[in-house]
């Protein structure tokens, strides 16, 4: 993993400083590469979720175009891409979360463990506690923090009495690695933690109801380092029983966490391989020119 | 010259000192041959800083004196006058005074038969030309000498910047303090003339006392001159028809402050958002005899169709117009707070499977509560201090009771009632208005109060 860092561009100012010409100048055809389908390993045999065909459309405005891939049973997935190039988008394509956008309108197949999740008489509701969601910023409620934890076992109860319930908040705020520092501020408010103990609070409620998916849209770019290396820890244990698919801007962090990394280009999904092979070895020009930080 | 002419020829002064100032700052700075770059501050605070200096203590001179002169030139008069008339008692005395005066303004001294008074006047209309024109060189010469002083401090370094940042402080101090002082010269006023009650009624008979009639008699004689001041059923009456206004006024405005930022799309919340709050703007007195000649008989006859007893006019009826008026004081400021709930929480509990209303009650309700019972409490002491509605629906008879369906009168309502028609001003039923008013304030206070401390502490628990 570690060669991989060191080819990595991000990190250092090299890039920035580097005696090559300014990549604009020299490579302007290099960004009108033809996205011709997807190059790379999209599609894994028994795949926890997968989408085929699937374009989204805020409006008139079209975001995604025809993504066709798999999401594989206990991987970490990275979602990396320029901004606005729709990793958001297609990751809430994942829990309907895009259902709460009235102007938002979806097409293609999805499925989790095959069963369609846009078919007429799926409860998007349902779904979502089934795909659970730890958004960018931490957005823990105004509420106490076993409340907060307790939240979606209420809601869809999961827990017969409160004994259960407080068995459920430890242990979901153990898994989430925060149980140590708040077992004795349980009912403190919840906003009241630093932003990385709020972020490992979104990821408790998340975990609280027994998802079988977790997507993260950015859970560290509001955190420092430290916070962030917790979090990515928590990750790699969390893998162990659930699915993740994460969005990155940071490709040390996709590097480090995932196992497969989709690249995705103005609202196409361009390359999906090993995370290993794409950080060394990019099948498409356009993701090479991404990591090698030539784009944007 | 009158006081007008005095502040407009001070306001031009001023004018003039602020065009002297800028010319001599940038005077002051050209000197330096490096240009006014050197200057501490733009030019035009010179001129602010001479305008200010020739104005503001010329103002506080003139304001003064203005406060104290009349008085003054009061008692010198008196003093001119003849023994015997200054030994007369302080009314009499206050009587002749006035008087002296209309004589002496009405111009018409010559015509006046009695000499002393003729003589009175004649030495009051002196003493006021000479206070005036005292006053008006004294004003001028102050401004005047701002000015020079002004004009002397302007030097490159001067700091002219600064202190007009802090004149402009101390304005804002003072203009803020007025809002203060007046709040609490009407408090000190509501309280002394509440205390002057207590002294003919007891405390004690006016907070527990059951019967409210203050009809008292102007002559000993009379029957029934003793009146009775229980304010109990007023403030009961207050209360009913308050809570008969909530019950209105809370579940409708919150659905609809609920309806209008999460559901309803942009274009209904366009037009029904202004809608509602032209509730809002309606007159009191429309909803009055809306209240008086609609409603009350409605409720009458539909309370006669199923065999129940209604007074003609109602605590429910004036409590239901009331909770109308009402609404968008609720809706409104819910709404604000409940679109200010930021889109992340949201998000966050649809994210989590929770339905719209789940989410809506159980996150978005809490996150917006402290604005919501601020709105329920404005609401509140909005019905509390209402009149007009239950001047016309609810009657004026001091009924002690809690069943909607009866006539019953408001703290309001009395207090109109006692001060209108002619009064004697120290008669307690005139007294009884302002311990009325007394009540009310305190009532008020302490919800506000209350209201201040739910939302600190909910607060402190989320933020
Ligand atoms: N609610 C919305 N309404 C309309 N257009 C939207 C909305 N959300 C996203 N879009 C558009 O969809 C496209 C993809 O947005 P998306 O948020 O998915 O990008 P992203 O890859 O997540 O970017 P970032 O890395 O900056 O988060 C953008 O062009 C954006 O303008
Ligand atoms: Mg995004």
């Amino acid at each position: 993993m570690n060669e991989i860092l060191e080819t990595l561009p991000g990190t250092t100012t090299q890039s920035l400083q580097s005696d090559e010409p300014k990549p604009e100048a020299k490579t302007r055809d290099e960004f009108d590469v033809e996205i011709d389908g997807t190059v790379g390993q999209p599609f894994v045999d028994n795949p926890k979720m997968s989408s085929r065909n699937c374009d989204v459309f805020y409006a008139e405005k079209q975001a995604i175009f025809d993504v066709n891939v798999d999401i594989g049973r206990n991987e970490i997935i990275a979602m990396i891409g320029p901004s606005g190039c729709g990793k958001s988008t297609y990751l809430r394509v994942l829990n309907r979360m895009n259902d709460t956008i009235p102007i938002c309108r979806t097409t293609g197949t999805h499925t989790l463990d095959g069963e369609d999740i846009y078919a007429k008489d799926q409860d998007p509701v349902l779904l979502r506690a089934r795909v659970g969601m730890v958004f960018q910023k931490p957005n823990p409620f105004p509420k106490s923090i076993y409340d907060n934890v307790a939240y979606g076992p209420r809601l869809h109860g999961l827990t017969s009495n409160r004994s259960e319930l407080d068995d459920l908040v430890e242990a979901s705020l153990t898994k989430a690695g925060l149980f140590k520092e708040v077992k004795d501020d349980l009912q403190k408010p919840g906003t009241g933690l630093s932003g990385g103990q709020q972020q490992r609070l979104c990821i408790a409620r998340a975990i609280a109801v027994d998802p079988e998916v977790i997507l993260m849209d950015e859970p560290t770019s509001a955190l420092d380092p430290i916070a962030t290396a917790i979090i990515e820890e928590l990750m790699d244990d969390l893998k162990e029983s659930y699915t993740i698919a994460i969005v990155t801007h940071s490709m040390q962090q996709a590097a480090r966490v995932s196992q497969r990394t989709a690249y995705f280009h103005l609202g196409r999904l361009v390359e999906v391989n090993d995370t290993d092979k794409v950080f060394t070895n990019p099948e498409h020009q356009l993701t090479e020119n991404y990591i090698t930080g030539r784009f944007g | 010259m009158p006081i007008n002419t005095i502040l407009i020829t001070l306001v031009a002064l001023l004018i003039f000192g602020y065009f002297l100032g800028r010319k001599r700052s940038l005077a002051v700075a050209g000197s330096t041959a490096k240009g006014y770059s050197d200057l501490h501050s733009l030019p035009s605070y010179y001129g602010y800083m001479v305008a200010v200096w020739a104005g503001i203590p010329a103002l506080i001179i003139l304001l003064i004196w203005s406060a104290f002169s009349s008085s003054i030139v009061t008692s010198m008069t008196i003093s001119g006058l003849p023994e015997q008339m200054q030994a007369q008692s302080k009314q009499q005395l206050g009587l002749v005074m006035n008087e002296i005066k209309n004589l002496a303004n009405s111009g018409l001294i010559a015509n006046e038969t009695d000499p002393i008074k003729q003589a009175a006047a004649e030495h009051y209309q002196k003493l006021t030309h000479i206070n005036t024109m005292a006053k008006t060189v004294v004003v001028f010469v102050i401004a005047l000498i701002g000015l020079v002083l002004a004009m002397r401090l302007i030097k490159p370094e001067t700091r002219a910047r600064n202190i007009v940042e802090g004149v402009i402080r101390w304005t804002m101090i003072i203009c803020a303090s007025i809002a203060i002082l007046t709040t609490v010269g009407i408090v000190m006023s509501v309280l002394f003339e509440s205390l002057l009650f207590f002294t003919s009624v007891s405390p004690i008979e006016f907070l527990f006392g059951t019967k409210w009639s203050p009809q008292t008699s102007i002559r000993t004689d009379q029957v029934g001159s003793s009146g009775s001041f229980g304010a109990i059923p007023l403030f009961v009456g207050t209360m009913l028809i308050s809570a008969v206004a909530l019950c209105i006024a809370v579940p409708v405005g919150l659905m609809s402050a609920i309806y209008l930022s999460e559901y309803a799309n942009k274009n209904i919340r366009a037009f029904a958002k202004p809608t509602l709050e032209i509730l809002a703007g309606i007159p009191t007195v429309v909803y009055g005899f809306f209240a008086a000649l609609s409603v009350a008989p409605f409720i009458r006859n539909l309370g006669e169709s199923i065999g129940l007893d209604v007074a003609s006019e109602s605590a429910l009826a004036a409590g239901l117009v009331m909770g109308i008026m009402i609404i968008p004081f609720v809706s409104s400021l819910s709404d604000d707070v409940i679109s200010a709930v930021p889109q992340a929480m949201r998000d966050g509990s649809f994210g989590m499977g929770a339905t719209k209303s789940e989410t809506i009650r159980q996150v978005i309700i809490p996150a917006a509560l402290p604005g919501i019972v601020g709105g329920i409490l404005l609401a509140a002491s909005r019905a509390i201090g209402e009149t007009m509605i239950v001047v016309m629906a609810a009657g004026l008879s001091a009924n002690l009771t809690i069943n909607p369906l009866e006539a019953v009168t408001t703290v309001t309502v009395q207090i109109v009632t006692l001060l209108t028609g002619d009064q004697e001003f120290d008669s307690p039923k005139t007294l009884a208005a302002f311990a009325l008013g007394l009540g009310l304030f305190v009532t008020t206070l302490v919800l506000n109060i209350v209201a201040l401390h739910i939302i600190r502490k909910y607060r402190e628990q989320y933020e």
